[in-house]
């Protein structure tokens, strides 16, 4: 009896011991863990701040560039400016190429007209003191709008002899000036406008002539180096957009069925292992390189145009692929294998228990890595330059085999324009457009995998 | 032998297996096994883990085809056909011998598409009428029928672990196989449902052959007429339940049942 009690007590006191240790180490555990806590929230609030820090940075400078300065002018489309023939109709008879051939000599002799005329006598009516100073008329609305008034009259024969109320952008100049985006205290040698056109420029605003309108130029236009003000994102916006379509097209359907064989249909060997080696490999590679692949096999070998969006989006597709290849089969390896097993147990083939069983679980997965995948291509630029897509293009490409350049690269040039002042603001409006395509594809993803889990 | 006091003389085998090796890679897991298994029979195979009994029992449904290193030798026929002959449509063969796993593995789809599965697989229904004859039945012997009759569209995940295993019991017999693969089936249950499972194995019985895999020496003499000992991939003792249990034969099934490994 007694010596129960004192083990007991005995065992009491160690007890006690234990616990102490307990205690102290617990002490240096919740230190730990506190720090650990520490460290993440800091890390994640530093992230916060940076994104923060680039959306403002961003937003602030490139906010303003989707606003641009117009100047309001009554166009008087002059007959005797405006001399031009009947627009052809295509006759009886006579057959595509022909008259093809006859409406192409009517634009061009459209063309030869001086329609920066007809701007000129606009000015001259919001202008008290226009002619005395017709040199600094010219400055004040931008090149690229007279071959929009051309374009009208191609349009619409009928507006020759009427007078037209237009809204004709400024020179990029004084759209700098007018936001006050350049240091007026500068001397008149350093500025880029005149005196005249400044003060004309300050009345005009003053007056509502020149207003402050929402710049469509900045998506309807093709890029421009002749007409600064005009300069837009079309050209490049549409040979983003081509290049996707070859991406979803090509790399998307090739991706996974690589990745679908290899997963479940390939035998596990030395062959596939190397395959699985070089697909890791592959995704790893910069992607300039497949830059310089792009430029030699497609360009090189097959012969495809410089500059194409169809180039671009095969070189891309090359860069895209290992990710959908990678996405698709961690989707694949983290179904269940008891659910291959099930459908084979009831004398699914083998295909079928993948294609009626394995892949439905695994698309949203599927979808996610692709769409991930395409908004990577999206936002590349490296492998552009190598291929020729960093070339200036003054047209909207009307086909994936014309010359034109992409988004990415579109932000890269006008970056490095120049007149810093105008295109500062643009570069960023072309980031945010960028941006809020990445932004909607992400969603896209976001909301296809919401969509297809719902169903258990 | 005794055998006969519980198996008539008439009994027909069902599958027999001769000298049956099996190898995953260079390691052997089944060192040469003999076996008949008779028509309507329940027969339990059970041994020490790693014993080779799942590995034996995928080579009755060709199972082990899908685990690439594995090779198989030696013979297994079905009434009298070889199973592993290459003109044999592996699909086939596991439409005649279906399989319940360990882990109750329904289909992430709704109760009623999870048994209509295999009959539309096989081509065995044709109309929908049909097929809700089918999956009605199944369910019905199955014994799941009254749980789940309200909900056959909700998925077949939602169910109790029990229900599951019963939901894949019932979407094995639902293509009316010949014989019945059962892997550990209970396991995963508690005894409720482990007991609600093992009277539908008894009732099963009159229609199928049954091979059920137990670690649960009580399950294997509840439910089996017949027990097989495995021990190191090798048959150690095969015979009529009650005598494996009470009288073996063979001093490591005695060990084995004894509790003195395993
Ligand atoms: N897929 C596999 N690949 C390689 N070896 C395997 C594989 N499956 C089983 N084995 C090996 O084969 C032997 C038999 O395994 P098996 O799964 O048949 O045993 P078991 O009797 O079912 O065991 P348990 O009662 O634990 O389920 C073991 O040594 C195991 O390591
Ligand atoms: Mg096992």
């Amino acid at each position: 009896m007694t010596t129960e009690v004192k083990n007991l007590k005995g065992n009491a006191a160690t007890r006690s011991k234990v616990q102490q240790q307990v205690v102290n180490s617990l002490q240096k555990r919740h230190r730990q863990e506190k720090l650990f806590r520490g460290a993440g929230v800091a890390a994640v609030s530093i992230s916060i701040l940076l994104v923060v820090l680039l959306f403002v940075n961003i937003f602030s400078k490139g906010l303003p560039a989707f606003w641009q300065h117009a100047i309001k002018l009554d166009i008087y489309f002059d007959p005797a400016v405006v001399k031009i023939a009947e627009k052809p109709v295509q006759q009886a008879g006579e057959s595509d190429n022909e008259f093809r051939q006859r409406d192409l000599e009517w634009r061009s002799a459209v063309g030869m007209i001086n329609f920066n005329r007809l701007i000129v006598d606009g000015l001259q009516k919001v202008i008290p003191d226009a002619n005395e100073h017709r040199r600094d008329l010219q400055r004040i609305v931008t090149s690229g709008e007279r071959f929009a008034i051309r374009d009208l009259v191609i349009k619409d024969p009928s507006i020759i002899g009427s007078t037209q109320s237009l809204f004709l952008l400024t020179d990029a100049n004084i759209d700098v000036w007018l936001k006050g985006n350049i240091d007026r205290s500068l001397g008149d040698a350093q500025q880029q406008l005149s005196p005249k056109v400044r003060e004309w420029v300050e009345s005009l605003k003053a007056q509502g002539v020149i207003q402050n309108r929402f710049s469509f130029a900045l998506f309807m236009n093709p890029d421009s180096r002749s007409s600064l003000a005009s300069a837009g994102l079309a050209g490049a916006f549409m040979g983003s957009l081509y290049m996707m379509l070859v991406v979803i097209v090509l790399a998307i359907p090739m991706g996974v069925a690589a990745a679908i064989y290899l997963e479940e249909f390939a035998p596990k060997n030395k062959l596939t292992d190397l395959v699985e080696v070089n697909i890791n490999n592959l995704a790893a590679v910069p992607s300039i390189v497949f830059g310089l692949l792009g430029a030699s096999i497609f360009i090189g070998w097959f012969n495809l145009p410089m500059s194409a969006p169809v180039v671009g989006g095969l070189v891309l597709t090359l860069m895209t692929l290992p990710t959908v290849i990678i996405a698709t089969r961690s989707t694949l390896k983290a179904i269940p294998p008891s659910i291959r097993q099930a459908a084979l147990g009831l004398g699914a083939s083998k295909s079928q228990a993948v294609f009626h069983h394995v892949l439905p679980l695994a698309i949203p997965g599927i979808l996610t890595g692709s769409i991930i995948g395409v908004a990577q291509a999206l936002g590349e630029s490296a492998p552009l330059l190598l291929i020729g897509m960093k070339s200036f293009v003054a047209s909207i490409p009307s086909s994936a085999m014309e010359q034109s350049t992409a988004l990415p690269v579109q932000i890269y040039l006008w970056q490095g324009n120049e007149l810093r002042n105008f295109f500062e603001a643009r570069t960023s409006a072309a980031i945010i457009v960028l941006l809020a395509l990445m932004l909607s594809l992400n969603s896209l993803a976001i909301w296809l995998r919401k969509r297809y889990e719902v169903r258990w | 032998m005794s055998e006969s006091t519980v198996l008539n003389d008439a009994a027909k085998v069902k599958m027999t297996a001769r000298d049956v090796k099996v190898f995953y890679g260079t390691n052997q897991a089944i060192h040469g096994i003999d076996m008949d298994i008779m028509e309507n029979e329940v027969i339990a195979f059970i041994g020490p883990s790693g014993c080779g009994k799942s590995t034996f029992l995928r080579c009755l449904n060709r199972m082990n085809d899908t685990i690439d290193i594995c090779r198989v030798t030696g013979q297994i026929a079905l009434d009298g056909q070889d199973i592993y002959h290459p003109s044999l449509d592996v699909v086939q063969l596991r439409a005649q011998v279906g399989m319940v796993f360990q882990k109750p593995n329904p289909f992430p789809k709704s109760i009623y598409d999870n048994i209509a599965y295999g009959p539309k697989l096989h081509g065995l229904a044709s109309k929908k009428s049909d097929l809700d004859d089918v999956v009605e039945s199944s369910l019905r012997r199955a014994g799941l029928w009254e749980e789940v009759k309200d909900r056959l569209n909700q998925p077949g995940t939602g169910l109790s672990g029990g229900q599951q295993q019963r939901l894949c019991i019932a979407r094995t017999i639902a293509v009316s196989p010949e014989v019945i693969l059962m892997d550990e089936p209970c396991s995963a249950l508690d005894p409720i449902a482990t007991s609600i499972i093992e009277e539908l194995i008894a009732e099963l019985k009159q229609n199928f052959t049954i091979v059920i895999v137990t670690h649960n020496m009580q399950q294997a003499a509840r439910v089996s007429d017949r027990t097989a000992f495995f021990h190191l991939g090798n048959l150690i003792e095969l015979g009529v339940t009650n005598d494996v249990f009470t009288n073996p034969t063979q001093k490591r099934t005695e060990d084995y049942i004894t509790g003195r490994y395993g």
